[in-house]
């Protein structure tokens, strides 16, 4: 728990300093859209982690829900305050979520996986029939929002994943989603409410999804379906997780900032090889750090103290 | 006062009765064994009880209450706790956090995460002897232990009655003489056992009754005294 004490005041020292930062750097709105963008994978990756990380149920989902979170702040955005907004954003796809994930959670490995694949297609598909169909428009036109105001609502909603994801794992709900991980069948027969507690993190996770799709919709002035579900929402925040690791809560922070860093260097440093190296870079991290960079932090750790006894058992607990 | 009782309780796979029209009861208080060759539908009956499967007909009553086709965690909450044949532990949380969850959901009233929760939850870790283990993963028990954990994790939120499923299985025979210790010591707190088990010795010794499931139906029931001594018992099960 200590440990744990010091990381998180880390967390909150580096928090300080993202939040002063535009502050001195304000001549440069590159800067603060590069950091909100930053902030918009970490909260993408990090609520990823809050239902799959202890489960280990796989979901493809995440672009579902960061589209839904993006056409609530389209549609709602002119009649709307924008906390307001945002805030309907993450209650629709929590809702959206909570729905699917009771009726679908019962499928396990592979097959739940598929099926989030779909959904994120099933959703598009839906909106654009509705767009053609019904309103007889193919996306909408935005009125864009200061950088400044998407940056700090990015901040604001970061703070509230981590204190969320923090809570959770040292809740009896966190020792629920641990147990279901371990064995679902186990689970159930202790008292469990198996179904109830994947549906509703599954909603948790999702809500921050559309937080993020909700607040993140103001950088552009158009959108359309494909650009509101598009899959690379879905894969780049479980890259994240998987290359920052999953048991502590900075884990995601890190995979997701370097990842998105290393997106904004080699789409401009290297763009024909921007693909391959990335890719490569994914290949080495999943072959040689099954625990992410995080469990090359966590050794060195261990190393630094003098015990390499491997992973602590309270990894997971984040 | 019959804490369990099954009525004409059938369950088929495709074609195959695992369990084909099954009478049994377990009186408040009692040690009952169930026995069988293997695919006998001892585990099967075990899996209805519980609610991990649902009977395709007959009736489980708990307490006079129907209980047939409810979800597990339901099952559980009203008072029926199990372990498994092949250990389910949570292999990656540390022992008292495999038995805190059990105590903090598998009561009729939740149960708030405090000190008093875990001071409880070492309470039954001491109780199954699993004392000074309670850091230790789970996964790194040895068998026998992880055993006692699943008893231990049944244990905790205090059940009515305890359903094990082969908790002697593969011990050595100083530690099958431990457990039979710990079960009836489980008894004496007031919980009623029903067990399934492979073991002999120790079911002919510590169960008030047997039942014994062949094919899925009932072929007798009785002491130990009888059941050794049943013809059909022996012809099927026991040999001679």
């Amino acid at each position: 728990m200590k440990k744990g004490h010091r990381s998180s005041i880390l967390i909150i020292v580096a928090l300080l300093l993202l939040v002063l930062l535009p502050a001195y750097i304000s001549s440069s709105s590159y800067t603060i859209i590069l950091i909100s963008n930053i902030l918009m994978y970490v909260v993408m990756a990090e609520s990823w982690v809050i239902f799959s990380g202890p489960t280990g149920y796989i979901s493809l989902a995440p672009a579902a829900f960061f589209g839904v979170g993006v056409y609530s702040s389209a549609i709602l955005g002119e009649v709307l305050p924008l906390p307001v907004v945002i805030l309907v954003g993450g209650i629709a796809s929590f809702i959206l979520a909570y729905l699917v994930g009771s009726a679908t959670l019962r499928l396990k490995g592979m097959y739940f996986t598929m099926f989030t694949f779909g959904l994120v297609e099933l959703i598009r598909n839906l909106v654009h029939w509705w767009e053609v169909n019904v309103t007889g428009t193919v996306g909408r036109l935005i009125a864009s929002e200061d950088p400044l105001v998407v940056f700090y609502a990015m901040v604001v909603i970061f703070l509230a994943v981590l204190a969320v994801s923090w809570l959770i794992g040292r809740s009896k709900f966190g020792l629920a989603l641990r147990g279901i991980g371990e064995s679902e069948e186990a689970a159930a027969h202790s008292g469990v409410n198996v179904d109830r507690v994947k549906a509703v993190s599954f909603g948790v996770s999702a809500f921050f999804m559309g937080l993020t799709g909700a607040t993140m919709c103001w950088r552009w002035s158009y959108i359309d379906p494909t650009t509101a579900f598009n899959m690379q929402y879905s894969f780049m925040p479980v890259l994240m997780a998987i290359f920052g690791g999953m048991g502590h809560l900075y884990g995601p922070v890190i995979g997701a900032t370097i990842f998105a860093l290393l997106e904004e260097l080699l789409t401009t440093k290297f763009p024909y090889y921007y693909m391959l190296i990335f890719g490569l870079t994914m290949i080495v991290v999943i072959r040689f750090m099954s625990s992410g960079l995080e469990g090359v932090i966590e050794k060195w750790r261990k190393v630094g103290k003098g015990g390499a006894e491997g992973v602590a058992h309270d990894a997971g607990k984040r | 006062m019959n804490i369990l009782e099954i009525e004409g309780l059938c369950k088929y796979f495709g074609g195959l009765s695992a369990a084909a029209g099954v009478d049994l009861h377990v009186a408040e208080g009692e040690i009952v064994g169930l026995i069988g060759p293997n695919g006998a539908g001892k585990t099967t009956v075990f899996n209805l009880v519980s609610g991990a499967l649902v009977p395709d007909s007959g009736s489980i009553r708990f307490k006079g209450i129907a209980i047939e086709g409810r979800k597990p965690h339901e099952i559980r909450r009203r008072g029926i706790a199990r372990t498994f044949q092949a250990v389910k532990v949570f292999s990656n949380m540390s022992t008292l956090d495999n038995v805190l969850l059990g105590h903090l959901f598998g009561g009729a009233e939740q149960q708030a995460m405090t000190d008093s929760a875990r001071r409880e939850t070492e309470e039954i870790l001491e109780f199954v002897g699993l004392k000074g283990m309670k850091e230790t993963r789970a996964r790194d028990l040895i068998l026998a232990n992880q055993k006692r954990l699943e008893v231990a994790r049944a244990l905790a939120a205090r059940p009515h009655l305890l359903l094990l499923d082969e908790v002697m299985a593969g011990l050595t025979p100083t530690e099958v003489a431990s457990s039979m210790d710990l079960v009836k010591k489980i008894r004496e707190t007031g919980v009623t056992v029903f067990m399934i088990e492979h073991v002999m010795k120790a079911i002919m010794s510590i169960c008030d009754r047997i039942v014994v499931l062949h094919h899925g139906e009932k072929i007798a029931e009785g002491t130990a005294q009888e059941i050794v001594q049943n013809r059909t018992v022996i012809e099927v099960y026991l040999g001679e």
